[in-house]
């Protein structure tokens, strides 16, 4: 069945705009559960109480406070807060375009498809020129009062739009000091390219399954038939971080693997 | 992590659920492995929740907390007094207890196996998801950093799916810095294609077009990511606002903080440098 379009707006580079309409490209597949009372096995609700107290307080007694320093806060109103929102509109602002590696995999959030809101030739036009110049657009809006920073990239003759962090919630690895510890030998790093080499391959998602999501969905199944399916006991396995003949096992192990297939 | 869990019910620090009270400790401990290579390690969070998150309050300045209570007798829940079911049909639940999903999880699947390596650049964004660093645990320095620094060298990227608290995660490892971060991913089955959307086929269109869309791009191409476009603008409106007030003494109210959440902000940054240094001991 056809998805939803959740906003409809217009890209623009310059005075250049492509009508699009917006659609989620996920569908999250995670086997959720409901958090209930224990004793009556009815689910839960979540109210705001005081703190010290515990008694509940209603919601059009609740203000909303910024921390300056522990213990001091800063009440901002409603009609404040809704003065700092920005203006609506319905313009996806393209601002510049990079090779798609200049943006760092720690940056993008969600993803969505954006379909052609009547202009198609212009719609896969942009798409084809993506492509082409093998470049992703830096783009700004405003979505349901919330400023958007993303990335507009085209995905086999399709555009799709992501929704970038802000820098200020990605810890970047450059801000972080190298792992100390003493550095392995060259006949280790050797083998360890070796090993790697072994294991290299292309990305195929298609390799991968939630095997979990399945099992679980199983022992779920069962219980609400009233079996008790047993579980195995976990137990915590030992290890060892010798290096020194795990790499020559590893390769030679893999090297068979190799042979027999 | 979007399984909804217990969550603790007291007192929590900020309504949003800011990571930072949280991230002096590891987020989980497990292995990563290559070959027959065990590598212990430790994994933090990699985003942080905006800074500008507000807390709530009562109509006199009081802390409030967020507690869930019973739809049925409307009693406040500790977090012992709450279970997580599935739901069968409208009302009826099946529960499901925490050992139980833990042991539902095969030994092997508990570890990080890199039984694949590929190019840094072959995995397709719409796949990344959320940003993790794992650092050294447990004297494993040393095949951390062979890790690390063969990947750097090869340019490649681990892929591997694991079970950690309850949910199965594909992730890519990518060394960065000689660090390794982890990078969880959606899998096949939660990413639409086009088809699915119902968006329309792909068209031929007039080279003219493109070619014009291609001199719009070249025009507005540049060697680098403007850092400065991914600024959160708004916090910084929010955190301006939020001065001025406390200049002019307007709406400042002095709240009393138990001590118990006094120390809880700890800055996610510090906690990681001193993990990598080698400094946390060993759990």
């Amino acid at each position: 069945m056809a998805a939803r379009a959740i906003w409809k707006g217009d890209l623009k580079i310059d005075s250049t705009k492509v009508p699009v309409k917006l659609y989620s490209a996920v569908q999250d597949q995670t086997v959720r559960f409901h958090i209930l009372d224990e004793k009556s096995k009815t689910r839960v609700k979540q109210h705001m109480v005081n703190a010290e107290t515990g008694e509940e307080v209603p919601r059009e007694d609740i203000q909303k406070g910024f921390e300056v320093e522990p213990g001091t806060f800063v009440i901002l109103e409603e009609s404040e807060l809704e003065e700092l929102e920005p203006e609506a509109s319905r313009e996806i602002e393209i601002t510049q375009f990079v090779a798609p590696e200049k943006i760092p995999p720690e940056y993008y959030d969600r993803p969505y498809y954006l379909g052609p809101d009547g202009d198609q030739a212009a719609y896969f036009a942009l798409a084809e020129a993506l492509e082409n110049k093998e470049k992703e657009g830096v783009v700004r809006w405003v979505m349901r009062k919330h400023p958007y920073v993303g990335a507009l990239a085209a995905e086999d003759g399709h555009l799709v739009l992501f929704t970038l962090r802000n820098a200020e919630e990605v810890l970047s690895a450059k801000d972080l000091p190298k792992p100390v510890g003493r550095a392995p030998d060259k006949k280790e790093l050797n083998m360890a390219t070796q090993l790697v080499e072994l294991l290299k391959g292309e990305f195929n998602p298609k390799d991968y399954k939630d095997e979990y999501r399945e099992r679980v969905m199983e022992f779920v199944e069962k219980k609400a038939k009233g079996h008790k399916p047993k579980l195995h006991l976990v137990k915590s396995k030992k290890r060892t971080t010798a290096l020194d003949n795990v790499l020559s096992k590893s390769i030679e192990a893999l090297k068979k693997q190799r042979q027999a297939a | 992590m979007k399984m909804a869990r217990k969550k603790s019910t007291k007192r929590s620090r900020s309504e949003n659920g800011a990571d930072s009270g949280r991230a002096a400790r590891p987020f989980w401990s497990g292995t990563l492995t290559f070959g027959l290579v065990s590598v212990p390690v430790d994994l933090y969070p990699g985003n942080r929740n905006n800074r500008a998150s507000l807390r709530m309050l009562g109509p006199k300045g009081e802390l409030l907390s967020r507690r869930y209570f019973s739809e049925k007798t409307g009693r406040d829940l500790d977090d012992d007094q709450m279970i997580r079911g599935y739901e069968i049909e409208k009302g009826k639940f099946v529960v499901v207890t925490d050992e139980e999903l833990e042991r539902l999880a095969p030994e092997q699947s508990r570890d990080i196996d890199l039984r694949r390596f590929v190019p840094l650049e072959d995995i397709p964004p719409l796949y990344f998801d959320r940003s993790y660093f794992l650092a050294p645990s447990e004297g494993s320095e040393k095949a951390y950093q062979l890790l690390s620094r063969t990947m750097v060298k090869e340019k490649l990227a681990g892929v591997a799916t694991f079970v950690m608290r309850g949910k199965q995660y594909l992730v890519a490892i990518f060394p960065e810095n000689e660090i390794l971060r982890a990078e969880t991913m959606r899998f096949p089955d939660e990413i639409r294609s086009p088809k699915e959307v119902g968006l329309p086929e792909e068209k031929k269109v007039p080279a003219a077009t493109v070619k014009k869309f291609e001199r719009l791009i070249a025009k507005h191409s540049d060697k680098k990511l403007d850092l400065k476009e991914l600024k959160d603008e708004q916090t910084q409106k929010l955190l301006k606002l939020v001065e001025k007030k406390r200049k002019q003494h307007k709406d400042v109210v002095e709240v009393e903080v138990p001590a118990e959440e006094r120390g809880q902000v700890i800055d996610l940054m510090a906690a990681l440098k001193k993990s990598l240094a080698g400094k946390r001991k060993a759990a």
